[in-house]
């Protein structure tokens, strides 16, 4: 209401041009009695959109069939996973439960057998955990200096290393699996965790760099030259002002970091010996090793649990994961 | 005047390329110098080469007295700020400001001291407690001033520190610069491509281009003899009005342009034994009249307006004279309109002479 003064002004000064033009005054006058009435017939104010139209349809379709795909296979591993084997030999996998039965998720954990032992994926989770955090924390920590040194610090020859550490990233891990079992056994660490955890942080180095150097280049680098101004050297200006400005950029290196090294297999098979084995190793062992009746529950069990550590992630970081991946410009 | 920086043979390159030649330049104690230029003309180099930011190729560099060539930048009493502010986001205005001195391990009391008085010359008092996001683009200005304020240095360097804001607010913060600077009178060297704030703030404006000084000189005196055509046609706005033609002597010396002779007898050449040659003739859009005042003139020219922009204060019109496109700058209230016939005129006196190949003043 406080607008219309104002409204009503401009209509009168309007009605004013009109007459100093020499126009039909009064039917002008007639014609514009309020502002609202100025509207003509035919298209005004928002266009309509259909909700049911022949995009919205391949749109959602498209999605709505893709969501299944994935899907599909997650809930039949859950109802698998709370049957009993009496249910499952019915066959309909993709009935619910009749009777829910956490049984196999306790055998899963504990109780179930490798070839080797009987203590189930405990043991492999333990595993997994002490090679995981050594390995994240160290290879993050690294290739945030290298990153750092590499965008801000320009020294001699800095290109070259990079190129050389960027190339490292397309040689498959095939080429260096047996020169790495040498080495390892060399210096007296192949068949140890912490053997696994430098393998880990080595592998782990050329992206998570790529990652850090990228997204510090991005950093103005006035703040940079500020912070010089300001006296501080190559670690205060690291800790004090890029890691502080860089939360994102860590949370994406963290996930990238334990889900593939959870998710790893390979050199968890290779580097390490049985009682050391990762999860992923473990629960292999286990569905594989069959003693009598193939236990598709305890299986389906398993390899959910095994699965849960980088879902949890996920689901904790997933806004702050999209920030930092989408994090060009910092803004002062 | 003592120096307070002397530049020597400063040279700097990137490979092959060449940003500064052999600089060489002497900023007095308490002096304002501008380096102004078009970007890529290496003023923001020069301005990183005294912050010691860039490592230079050849030459030295003395603060105070100081060779501080190869020193680091915090060790060289500089306080510098940036054109993007270069706030750290994650600390508020108090940690932005005591950053500096944390670093050069200043005792705490002495901290709080200087922070409070650099806020309170700079009126930022209320803002202390607040991180740069939650500041309009002049307070963080303000903000970043006095990060430099608080170490009391000597040498106050701003590399395009206005450059980010809007018209409105670059001319208040223009002001308080110049204030600050008849307030502390520390040196400052300033770094812009505007020329209204290198006319406004300088003591002398260093007008440089490809790495070198052009000229260095007050602002009246660059507005008024420019050393050359470039020099000339970069500072004024709208720009200098240029004819090509020749200088000739005979019944005096005259400049000859198509049919237009335009006499010498008043003009003030810099070497008094000038022998005639090509040139160029400049005149600037503020030195001509149009009109009834265009009468008493000694050159007048008839044209005929094909622009007007109104201004306000002026009204600048774009005249067509025999094919040449003239620049006059009008009263405010003028009333001219395209397509008007109109006489305009000036006194050869206020012109500029350049030479047609060096391009240099006559």
């Amino acid at each position: 209401m406080t607008k219309t003064p104002h409204l009503l002004k401009n209509s009168l000064k309007y009605r004013a041009e009109a007459g100093a033009a020499g126009g039909d005054v009064s039917l002008r006058l007639a014609e514009v009695p309020s502002e609202a009435a100025r509207v003509e017939n035919g298209p005004a104010g928002r266009k309509p959109r259909k909700v049911l139209s022949r995009r919205n349809i391949i749109v959602y379709g498209t999605l709505i069939v893709v969501c299944l795909y994935y899907l599909l296979p997650l809930y039949v591993m859950i109802v698998t996973s709370l049957k009993g084997m009496p249910e499952i030999r019915i066959g309909n996998i993709f009935s619910p439960p009749l009777e829910v039965t956490f049984q196999p998720w306790v055998k899963a954990w504990a109780e179930a057998c490798t070839g080797l032992n009987c203590d189930g994926l405990s043991r492999g989770f333990f595993n997994s955990v002490r090679i995981l955090i050594p390995s994240v924390i160290l290879s993050i920590v690294i290739a945030s200096v290298n990153g750092y040194a590499l965008a801000n610090w320009r020294f001699k020859g800095a290109d070259t290393f990079f190129t050389i550490l960027i190339v490292g990233a397309f040689i498959p891990y095939q080429v260096m699996l047996y020169p790495l079992v040498i080495m390892l056994r060399e210096i007296g660490l192949y068949g140890s965790l912490t053997g696994l955890v430098i393998v880990h942080t080595i592998f782990g180095m050329p992206i998570l760099t790529l990652l850090f150097r990228n997204y510090f280049a991005s950093v103005p680098q006035e703040l940079f030259k500020a912070a010089r101004v300001d006296g501080a050297g190559f670690w205060r200006i690291y800790f004090r002002i890029m890691v502080p400005m860089s939360l994102p950029i860590f949370v994406v290196a963290m996930i990238l970091q334990v889900t593939g090294i959870w998710n790893d297999f390979l050199f968890g098979v290779v580097y390490t010996k049985p009682d050391l084995y990762p999860m992923t190793v473990q629960l292999n062992n286990i569905v594989n090793s069959t003693q009598g009746v193939k236990e598709y529950n305890v299986n389906m069990a398993a390899t959910i649990l095994t699965g849960l550590v980088p879902l949890t992630v996920y689901f904790i970081s997933g806004k702050l994961f999209v920030r930092g991946i989408a994090a060009g410009a910092v803004k002062g | 005047m003592e120096a307070s920086i002397s530049i020597k043979n400063l040279s700097l390159s990137f490979g092959a390329l060449d940003v500064l030649k052999d600089l060489n330049l002497d900023v007095g104690r308490g002096e304002f110098l501008v380096l102004l230029g078009s970007s890529g003309c290496g003023k923001s180099t020069l301005l990183n080469c005294i912050a010691g930011l860039l490592d230079v190729s050849g030459g030295q560099i003395f603060i105070g007295g100081r060779n501080v060539t190869w020193e680091e930048p915090s060790k060289r009493g500089i306080g510098m700020v940036f054109q993007s502010y270069a706030l750290y986001p994650q600390m508020t205005v108090a940690g932005n400001l005591s950053f500096g001195l944390k670093n050069a391990r200043v005792p705490k009391p002495e901290i709080e001291e200087r922070v409070a008085r650099a806020a309170k010359i700079l009126q930022i008092e209320p803002l202390l407690k607040r991180k740069p996001a939650a500041l309009s683009g002049g307070q963080r200005q303000r903000a970043a001033i006095g990060r430099a304020l608080v170490r009391d240095a000597d040498v106050f360097l701003f590399d395009e520190p206005l450059s980010n804001l809007d018209a409105k607010l670059r001319a208040d913060l223009r002001v308080e610069i110049k204030q600050l600077h008849q307030k502390l009178s520390n040196t400052m060297i300033y770094v812009t491509h505007d020329q209204i704030e290198a006319m406004t703030l300088a003591d002398r404006i260093a007008i440089m281009r490809g790495g070198r000084i052009l000229q260095l000189a007050s602002p009246k005196e660059i507005y008024n003899r420019p050393a050359s055509k470039y020099v000339a046609e970069f500072i004024g706005s709208p720009t200098m009005n240029f004819f090509e033609g020749e200088i000739i002597s005979g019944d005096g010396l005259r400049f000859v342009s198509g049919g237009h002779a335009f006499p010498l007898e008043d003009y003030a050449f810099l070497d008094s034994t000038f022998q005639p040659a090509p040139a160029w003739f400049g005149i600037r859009p503020e030195h001509m009249v149009a009109g009834d005042p265009a009468d008493t003139a000694p050159v007048r020219l008839q044209g005929r307006v094909e622009l007007v922009e109104p201004l306000g204060s002026d009204t600048l019109a774009r005249v067509k004279v025999d094919g040449h496109l003239l620049w006059v700058r009008l009263d405010g209230q003028a009333s001219v309109f395209p397509g008007d016939d109109i006489q305009v005129g000036f006194d050869p006196a206020r012109a500029n002479l350049f030479d047609k190949t060096t391009e240099d003043r006559l």
